[in-house]
């Protein structure tokens, strides 16, 4: 059954590969705005001076963070089958994801000096004047090579969203393999392509951490 | 929903032995897994550059080509291209391995770099061989600050086996799946594998925090109360996903 | 080296092989340079300890002491020059060409074997207790018997007086007992040189004096020869038969302590005595 690399359906499936990768990228970038803004809010809530709200959002965000992606994402497309699969998919990564980029946010505020709360508390800044104006701008500095690489690591898991049917780069791919029995050729290449994304990518954001002083 | 429990209780010899398929790939490629982080990461400080570059270029490429590829690749292309055949689990297998065996050398890498030079020192003002002073002195060190971040690895991996269920392997959510298509009770099946991922997942969190805290107290650290049951915390979950 | 006894009291130095008077010093530093990147440390460094010799290095801070004892201890590596202990090239030979030959791992533990380092922050083992942290390195470097090694590793213990801490981790001890444990660390090994890295500079003052009383006592009845880097100048005095006196990387003055407190001859040597003493 062992056959030769055929570079015929490289070149025939490329375009079709990359075509789906448009959806990836599309996927990734709003997985992580959720991710991003989602997390804050968390991060946030998890720090409300009431137990009624911070031990319910803590324990909800421990179940998500503990249990796997793939189910989750199949399981919402199949509760909600109105919706469309790609837009379960983004919402789905990007709840997943916040679960982690809320930890980021919860130790860029850990990290804020005890003596600026204080501080705020001695010049009577409303709760809000305080998180907006003096907490979060401190929290949130640091953050960026985290959330970057969490970013990159989203981009490996959009796979999963084949899965539901979303017609990304390796929906794409098996479509093509199953059709022309090339699966060598175009797994290959998708491999690939996550590589040259990603590798580089995540060069930048360890650059990125050092300049930050991490 | 009585007719959901009847056909689980029906079903359940599959369930229970797709409870241990999921086990099993989860043990056999955290044990991989495991094995290729100590490989790679000693590999990473050796003095000699090839050594070093070898590990570098394995690390990224399994971090950088995506779990999910490599199980489709193993599954799906390599007995197209070789003619040779592994098992569904077999694959599973060493996709874990090879993609967490990976994250985790650069655990392992950072672990030995972050113990103190001057226990480095110390060992060669005492004459040990090189070999005497990364087993006897660093590794030892380093071992408790892996576990952490290994304990996240952990979890993530577990979380990683229902990709099981794309190449027919028959884990557990194959067998949950196979429940709810019987019964079409879409929420409760999904809710029951979530839950049941979740036990899964706290079970091996309290077993690696006693591993933690017995390492912990070889070193005459004092674990701190109540630590038992505590999950991953910022920085290790910064870790193991913030290096991917 | 006698292993026979356990007693301080052996010579721990070999008898000087045949054919040679005895007469050659033990270290001998033959212009040595050390730099890093532009910064120089040691400028064309030369001088020698005679074994048995305990001499003390004193010098305004980073005047290049530490590094001496570092590069004794092969932790650093030379730029230029070669070290001598007893004798033989320590870390490195010099090529007819002139430049330098790096020694191989083998070479390096040979030449370490006769020299043993008390660290600043002790440095003592954390994954192990007391005792193992004391037979560790007799047991697997020098290959001796596990039980010897724990006899004398108590006999050692008792004499720092810390027969009690046999079984005790190393966070349980206060920095005083830490250094201590550490300095029966080095002697368990039968150094013929001791390096002492200012080891009571990181103790609480309380505990400085035991240290110190401890450090005289090995001093005088041990062949041990001893190269300390402190700021203690009372040590300097009551236990040191030489002291140099370091300026940026070169020798200022040497002689004896009492020539040295109390008439120095270098106006640096002078500036430095007034503000420490």
């Amino acid at each position: 059954m062992s056959q030769t690399f055929d570079w015929d359906a490289v070149r025939d499936s490329l375009p079709l590969l990359l075509q789906g990768f448009r959806v990836t990228l599309l996927a990734t970038v709003l997985g992580t705005l959720v991710a991003a803004v989602l997390g804050l809010a968390i991060a946030v809530a998890g720090r409300a001076p009431s137990r009624w709200v911070s031990v319910p959002v803590k324990t909800v965000m421990e179940f998500v963070r503990a249990t796997p992606l793939l189910v989750q994402l199949v399981g919402a497309a199949a509760v909600f089958t109105s919706v469309e699969p790609l837009t379960i998919g983004i919402v789905v990564l990007g709840i997943h994801y916040a679960t982690y980029t809320s930890e980021v946010y919860r130790a860029g505020i850990d990290g804020v000096p005890k003596g600026q709360w204080e501080a705020c508390r001695a010049l009577s800044l409303t709760p809000r004047r305080t998180w907006q104006a003096v907490i979060l701008p401190q929290a949130v500095r640091n953050v960026l090579p985290a959330l970057g690489n969490y970013a990159i690591s989203m981009f490996k898991e959009t796979p999963f969203l084949a899965v539901i049917t979303v017609q990304e780069m390796v929906f794409e791919a098996r479509k093509y393999g199953t059709d022309h029995f090339a699966y060598t050729e175009v797994f290959t290449l998708a491999g690939l392509v996550f590589l040259v994304a990603s590798y580089p990518t995540s060069l930048l954001m360890r650059k990125l951490e050092k300049r930050l002083g991490h | 929903m009585s007719d959901f429990f009847s056909t689980l209780l029906d079903e359940f010899p599959q369930v229970r032995a797709g409870l241990w398929v999921t086990v099993e790939a989860t043990v056999l490629g955290s044990l991989l897994a495991l094995l290729l982080s100590f490989l790679l990461g000693l590999m990473a400080g050796s003095r000699l550059l090839p050594v070093r570059g070898v590990s570098r270029v394995v690390v990224e490429f399994f971090r950088g080509t995506s779990l999910y590829i490599q199980l489709f690749w193993l599954y799906y292309a390599m007995p197209q291209l070789t003619g040779y055949e592994l098992t569904p689990l077999v694959c599973g297998v060493v996709a874990f391995g090879l993609n967490y065996g990976a994250y985790g050398s650069e655990i392992v890498r950072g672990a030995i770099n972050s113990v103190p030079r001057a226990q480095y020192e110390a060992a060669v003002a005492l004459n040990m061989t090189p070999f005497h002073r990364m087993r006897k002195v660093i590794m030892p060190q380093a071992w408790v600050q892996m576990i952490p971040s290994f304990t996240n690895l952990l979890i993530q991996l577990l979380k990683a086996t229902p990709l099981l269920w794309l190449i027919s392997a028959a884990d557990l959510m194959t067998a949950v799946e196979h429940v709810r298509s019987r019964t079409g009770e879409t929420l409760v099946s999904y809710l029951l594998l979530l839950v049941a991922y979740f036990v899964l997942a706290y079970a091996l969190t309290l077993l690696m925090n006693l591993l933690e805290r017995t390492a912990k107290r070889r070193l005459g650290l004092h674990p701190g109360a109540g630590s038992l049951l505590k999950t991953r915390t910022a920085e290790s979950a910064a870790t193991a996903g913030g290096t991917r | 080296m006698a292993t026979d006894s356990a007693s301080l009291k052996e010579p721990a130095g070999s008898a000087p092989a045949p054919g040679t008077t005895g007469v050659e010093p033990l270290v001998r530093f033959d212009k040595v340079v050390k730099r890093y990147g532009d910064h120089v440390v040691l400028d064309e460094l030369d001088f020698t300890v005679k074994r048995g010799e305990h001499v003390t290095l004193i010098g305004p801070s980073g005047s290049g002491k530490t590094t001496i004892l570092r590069l004794l201890m092969t932790l650093e590596k030379v730029s230029d020059g070669v070290i001598w202990v007893d004798g033989s090239p320590l870390s490195h030979t010099r090529k007819p060409d002139g430049s330098l030959k790096p020694a191989g791992e083998k070479q390096l533990r040979e030449s370490r074997k006769k020299i043993g380092m008390v660290f600043q922050q002790f440095n003592l083992f954390p994954n192990m207790k007391v005792l193992q942290n004391i037979t560790e390195a007799p047991v697997n470097v020098l290959g001796m018997e596990r039980e010897e090694a724990e006899t004398r590793a108590r006999e050692l213990l008792d004499m720092v007086g810390l027969a009690g801490k046999v079984d005790a981790h190393p966070s349980q001890l206060s920095g005083g007992q830490q250094q201590r444990v550490a300095i029966a660390r080095a002697l368990a090994m039968r150094p013929e040189i001791l390096l002492l890295d200012e080891v009571t500079s990181a103790l609480d003052p309380e505990l400085v004096a035991g240290v110190l009383e401890l450090l005289g006592d090995i001093a005088r009845n041990t062949n041990i020869t001893m190269l300390c880097v402190t700021h203690e100048m009372n040590f300097a005095r009551d236990v040191s038969e030489k002291v140099l006196m370091f300026d940026a990387g070169r020798v200022v003055e040497s002689g004896t302590p009492e020539k040295i407190f109390t008439d120095p001859e270098h106006e640096r040597t002078r500036e430095f005595l007034n503000a420490v003493l």
